[in-house]
């Protein structure tokens, strides 16, 4: 187990040298430092010293290298339009998104588990049908129109939730602005949250349901069976465990996705979290913003990647002891 | 010797789309207390079908359409679920094909053989540890505490074999049922499994239902076999009798595809053609299509399984 971790920590440090790599190509073919810092009223000559001062005329690779040291130590360069470094600008926004992914994926986990397996252990039943017929019109229905559907029935006709913005929060540990401790908070969030799930509970469903449904076929149930096993027991121990090791490699990337997919919702929730400020950064042209977010996100993603490939190990006997020996 | 096992007249079928197909036609067979019953026959014969029907764990879309399966004077064959739940693996125990596939792979040796015994009787789990190491020995698995913690894929299939077979025995069953027990293991193994088996039900008395196609394995272990073509037994008799004096044509082809010698081919190569499938077996004889000395009658009726002059039962018009 070790060594796969190490491994598996080495990979990752590979595909951040990647995307990082990807950002800073980006900003240095797109961004101008100089107006980051100074603005546009500044005569060309002044420029052309502030470049020469910033390193900017130095070769790529050296740039690359001064920014991966910079970015190293938390700095990914200023913002042109918040004029505040870039990392605190995504850290105050990171907490509404990150909170709202973490509802939806509970949604879809809490959700996608017992119908894909209640539909894979009766197939035949009049739930199961409803399940998978409702799962197929739900992959089929694209995000906005979700949102825009929830926002009318609850929010114009019936009044029930509020329909825009995170309403009340609490601030932890001096920069974690939550939702999730105020009444208000969490009713701010369920219509972004539930928008946000409708693209992934399907899938998850259906992944679920045909893993299950394989692993059913197995020979090793038939033997549980045939060893007169409780069928809860064949079902939620023999096969239910080998459902899990396909749908957290699946599912576990698919949740980081969808760390990608608030751009969406947040836009039409007006929710201040880094999905609608880079989209505001993309139409401000806010290059070290926008090129920050690629990188964070990506961060985000590789970091949830190599945590889903542990808990794999933890769960996968077979890698547990290749790594023992 | 009072019979443990009776299937009387069983008929078992597969609801395909378009057709239901007969897997197993009117089979009637016995195992008495203690005794080691070989299932011969081509791949597709129905063996397994027959087998699984046993303990009604037919895979789908199989059912069994009628007949009876007599265990220990019960009729076993209208059970619910919860019912056969308490013979399968209990009173009834199954060894399978392939022990690489037999075996959960996430679950330890010692889960997957304690759940057995806990799904059955109302032990402590300290008991069932000690049945668990008690019957690992038997099967000759050094350390047996140590392995109980190990998983599947730290046995190499020979050993995940004799851990099925332990599992198998944990309850004290009257019958095992092993199809194709050896298979898919090394041929020097092969023989290590079936000495076993013969040994184990030798010294508890147990009944075995002994599938294979291969003549030569139970000829070692068995004291009768039953050869099975098509969906029906075709003969039936002692091992020595089928062996030294095979009377149906089948059975004959069969052993005559014996291998003599390592190397040898197993195909039936005293046997024109294949065995037709379920949707294609013809009306009178199912092996009439194949057989070198069928005549008229043979395509008209089916031969009834009797005792002929040999002593054997033959389901055959030609032998007398
Ligand atoms: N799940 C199923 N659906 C449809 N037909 C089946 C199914 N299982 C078995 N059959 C049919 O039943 C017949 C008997 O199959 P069975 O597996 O019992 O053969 P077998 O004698 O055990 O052969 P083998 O030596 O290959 O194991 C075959 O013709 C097969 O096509
Ligand atoms: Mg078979």
């Amino acid at each position: 187990m070790f060594a796969f971790t190490v491994r598996r920590i080495l990979q990752a440090i590979v595909v951040m040298l990647v995307i990082s790599f990807i950002g800073f190509a980006i900003k240095h073919n797109f961004g101008d430092p100089v107006r980051e810092l100074v603005g546009e009223r500044v005569t060309p000559e002044e420029r052309a010293q502030i470049r020469e001062r910033l390193g900017l005329n130095d070769p790529f690779l050296v740039q690359y290298s001064r920014f991966l040291v910079d970015a190293l130590h938390g700095d990914l360069g200023r913002s042109f339009f918040f004029k505040r470094p870039v990392t605190e600008v995504i850290l105050s926004k990171a907490p509404a998104t990150l909170e709202l992914v973490f509802c939806a994926s509970l949604i879809v986990i809490l959700l996608s588990v017992p119908a894909g397996i209640h539909a894979a252990i009766y197939p035949r039943r009049l739930l199961s049908r409803f399940i998978m017929g409702s799962s197929i019109v739900g992959v089929s229905i694209p995000v906005f129109l979700t949102a825009i559907m929830l926002i009318y029935i609850f929010s114009v006709e019936l009044g029930w939730l509020p329909s825009f913005g995170r309403g009340e929060t609490v601030l932890l540990f001096g920069f974690w602005e939550s939702g999730l401790l105020t009444k208000d908070g969490l009713l701010h969030l369920i219509m972004p949250s539930v928008a946000l799930s409708s693209i992934m509970l399907p899938l998850f469903i259906r992944l679920v349901r045909s893993e299950m449904m394989e692993v059913l076929e197995s020979e090793y149930v038939k033997f549980a069976w045939a060893k007169g096993l409780q069928p809860r027991r064949v079902w939620y121990v023999h096969a239910f465990k080998n459902t899990l090791l396909p749908v957290i490699t699946v599912g576990g990337v698919q949740l980081g996705i969808m760390v990608a997919f608030t751009i969406l919702t947040e836009t039409v929730f007006q929710w201040q979290g880094m999905g609608s400020m880079f989209i505001e950064s993309v139409s401000r042209a806010d290059t070290a913003l926008m090129v920050s977010y690629i990188v964070v996100v990506g961060a985000i993603f590789v970091v949830v990647n190599t945590m889903v490939d542990l808990i794999y190990g933890l769960v996968n006997p077979t890698v547990r002891v290749a790594g023992r020996q | 010797m009072g019979k443990l096992l009776s299937i009387e007249h069983l008929n078992v079928d597969f609801a395909m789309r378009t057709e239901t197909l007969r897997a197993v036609d009117n089979v009637s067979l016995a195992v008495h207390r203690g005794e080691r019953l070989g299932l011969v026959g081509e791949s597709g014969a129905g063996k397994s079908v027959l087998g699984f029907s046993i303990i009604n764990l037919i895979s789908k879309p199989g059912y069994i359409d009628s007949g009876r399966v007599v265990f220990q004077g019960q009729d076993i064959s209208t059970y619910n679920d919860e019912q056969m739940r308490t013979i399968r693996g209990n009173r009834i125990s199954m060894i399978f094909q392939d022990p690489m596939m037999t075996l959960n792979p996430v679950l330890t040796i010692g889960a997957q053989m304690k759940e057995t015994l806990l799904a059955h009787a109302s032990i402590s789990d300290a008991e069932a540890t000690a049945i668990c190491l008690e019957k690992l020995r038997k099967v000759y698995i050094s350390s047996p505490g140590k392995r109980l913690t190990q998983f599947p894929h730290e046995f190499s299939g020979g050993m995940r074999q004799r851990i099925v077979i332990a599992i198998s025995l944990l309850t004290n069953p009257a019958l095992i049922i092993a199809d194709e027990p050896t298979t898919a293991l090394d041929v020097t193994i092969q023989a290590e499994i079936m000495d076993l088996l013969l040994e184990l039900c030798e010294s508890d008395r147990m009944g075995l239902l002994l599938i294979t196609h291969d003549l030569a394995v139970v000829s070692q272990v068995t004291q009768r076999i039953a050869v099975m073509y098509a969906g029906t037994i075709v003969e039936l008799g002692p091992t020595g009798d089928i062996i030294n004096r095979p009377q149906h044509p089948y059975t004959r082809g069969l052993l005559g595809a014996l291998p003599q010698k390592a190397g040898d081919s197993r195909r039936l190569n005293q046997i024109p053609g294949v065995m037709p499938g379920l949707a294609k077996i013809p009306p009178g004889c199912p092996f009439n299509d194949r057989c070198n000395m069928a005549g008229d009658i043979c395509h008209e009726k089916r031969p009834p399984l009797i005792v002929k002059q040999s002593g054997n039962q033959v389901a055959c018009h030609m032998v007398d």
